[in-house]
């Protein structure tokens, strides 16, 4: 089938996507957008995640021709004009990330949660990385690094 | 399948937007899939366990996707998200609420439904404990008409349902809490993984009745009607729901060994059958216990976190 869907603000089109491809094939295999990991595609390990119309969803789990018409922002979108998203900075900051690979899905499960929730307790930041699996940090860093984005959002000033 | 080296297989994938669409595609083609978050159909189709030769997506369908009040409760449209029914539904559904925020994880909860549940019908799915708990009805439909099954004769084994293939699952109609209501899972851990077993309990006091649903613990979801019947003779001798006097120790401990009694299950990777059958009647005491504290504090039970 023909697909259409718009992926960090832009137009994309795919011609001849089968039914049963993902979501994040079409991202990773025919748009080139290599953020999103592929890794257990049972929707197990969270490295695949991205928003697809503003929800937080396991790309590996949405059938491609599902989001036909639908948004889909990526962690290539997060970063803006004027540099790294918060997330990301504290990501930094906070040496989350060693070799990277559930960066990206940790990245958009904790922007997630702080769209709906800017001033997160323990269990709601554990509870949205939850579904997201580490395999180098041991996770201590990535929770820090979510606080301080939190706090850093919260009091924008305070950001370096 | 891995997604990087192999093309998929052609598969034929409709996105109606009007139910009627979707059920003349459903009866024209033998085996056609209906899809709503994907969240198990996906992994069934990348295992290739399941090649279909065509695909219904249910998520363009309004009607699907709303839950109303009726008479009779909520009416809830089969693909309303576990995260909307836990943050929608909390207070009409407090056990199903519950239950729906202990499924996977966040990104888990957004797609997946409870008509997806029970399409799938899988005996560990979360929410059955509680649906059997409260006696929910199940509503189906084909071009050749609707009917309501109540969702205690609607499974029929392991991923097996009364379910017509050109059936769809279009809402579930759940009665509206009562009073206190708990589901409790054993796992490895809190997130993500599939329950060893569960326990469903909710308490209905103008009928004087304790409902229950055990998961993970047979071939089929079930309730353990010994252990409701065995209850609800106690509370009635000992006139406790109009006293709200406290709930004998003894009382409690044979719930659960008739809970436990009520079980067939498996060994698996998840845990020996012995380890089930004890599990079960740990949960079955523990939520009897908890929601009957609550009822006699006249508090409504949130649900337990995940062991
Ligand atoms: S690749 Fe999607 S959850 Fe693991
Ligand atoms: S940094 Fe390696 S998987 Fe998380």
């Amino acid at each position: 089938m023909h697909l259409t869907l718009t992926v960090n603000g832009e137009r994309h089109d795919a011609e001849g996507v089968a039914g049963t491809e993902s979501l994040l094939y079409v991202l990773r295999q025919r748009l080139g957008l290599y953020g999103a990991k592929n890794a257990c595609e049972q929707g197990q390990c969270g490295s695949c995640s991205v928003h697809l119309d503003g929800v937080l969803v396991c790309a590996c789990l949405v059938p491609a021709p599902q989001a036909h018409g639908r948004s889909v922002e990526t962690v290539e979108g997060l970063a803006g004009e004027d540099g790294p998203h918060p997330v990301q900075e504290a990501f930094l900051a906070c040496g989350a990330v060693q070799c990277g690979f559930c960066t990206p899905g940790m990245l958009k499960a904790a922007e997630d949660l702080l769209r709906r929730c800017p001033d997160p307790g323990e269990a709601e930041i554990k509870d949205a990385l939850a579904g997201n699996l580490c395999r180098c940090t041991g996770y201590r860093h990535i929770l820090e690094a979510v606080r301080l984005a939190a706090a850093r959002t919260r009091a924008p000033e305070s950001r370096p | 399948m891995s997604a990087e080296t192999e093309t998929p297989r052609p598969m034929d994938f409709l996105l109606p937007e009007r139910l009627d669409e979707a059920l003349e595609a459903m009866a024209a083609r033998a085996g056609t899939v209906p899809v709503a978050g994907g969240t198990d159909v996906m992994v069934r189709l990348g295992t290739g366990h399941e090649r279909p030769a065509a695909a219904v997506d249910l998520t363009r369908i309004v009607c699907l996707s709303r839950w109303e009040r009726t008479a009779g409760g909520i009416r809830l449209g089969a693909t309303v998200p576990y995260t909307r029914i836990a943050g929608e539904l909390a207070a009409p559904l407090p056990g199903l609420a519950a239950a729906a925020r202990t499924v996977g994880s966040r990104q888990i909860r957004n797609r997946g439904t409870v008509g997806g549940a029970l399409g799938t019908a899988s005996p560990t799915g979360d929410v059955h404990p509680m649906l059997l708990a409260c006696g929910a009805e199940v509503e189906l439909v084909s071009v050749r008409g609707a009917r309501r099954v109540p969702v205690r004769d609607f499974y029929t084994g392991p991923g097996r349902t009364v379910r017509a293939p050109d059936e769809l699952i279009r809402a579930v109609r759940v009665p509206e809490a009562e009073g206190p209501q708990a589901y409790a899972k054993a796992g490895r851990r809190g997130a993500v993984v599939m329950a060893t077993c569960s326990f469903a309990v909710a308490l209905w006091p103008s009928r004087a009745w304790v409902g229950t649903g055990i998961g993970s613990a047979a071939p089929v979801p079930r309730p353990a009607p010994e252990a409701e019947q065995f209850v609800a003779r106690e509370l009635g001798e000992l006139r406790l729901w109009q006293t709200r006097g406290p709930l004998p120790d003894d009382v409690l401990a044979r719930f659960g060994e008739l809970a436990a009694a009520a079980t067939a299950p498996a060994d698996d990777v998840r845990g020996s059958s012995a380890y089930r059958r004890h599990a079960v009647a740990v949960l079955a005491r523990r939520t009897l216990g908890r929601v009957w504290d609550d009822y006699r504090a006249h508090r409504r039970t949130e649900g337990e976190p995940c062991t």
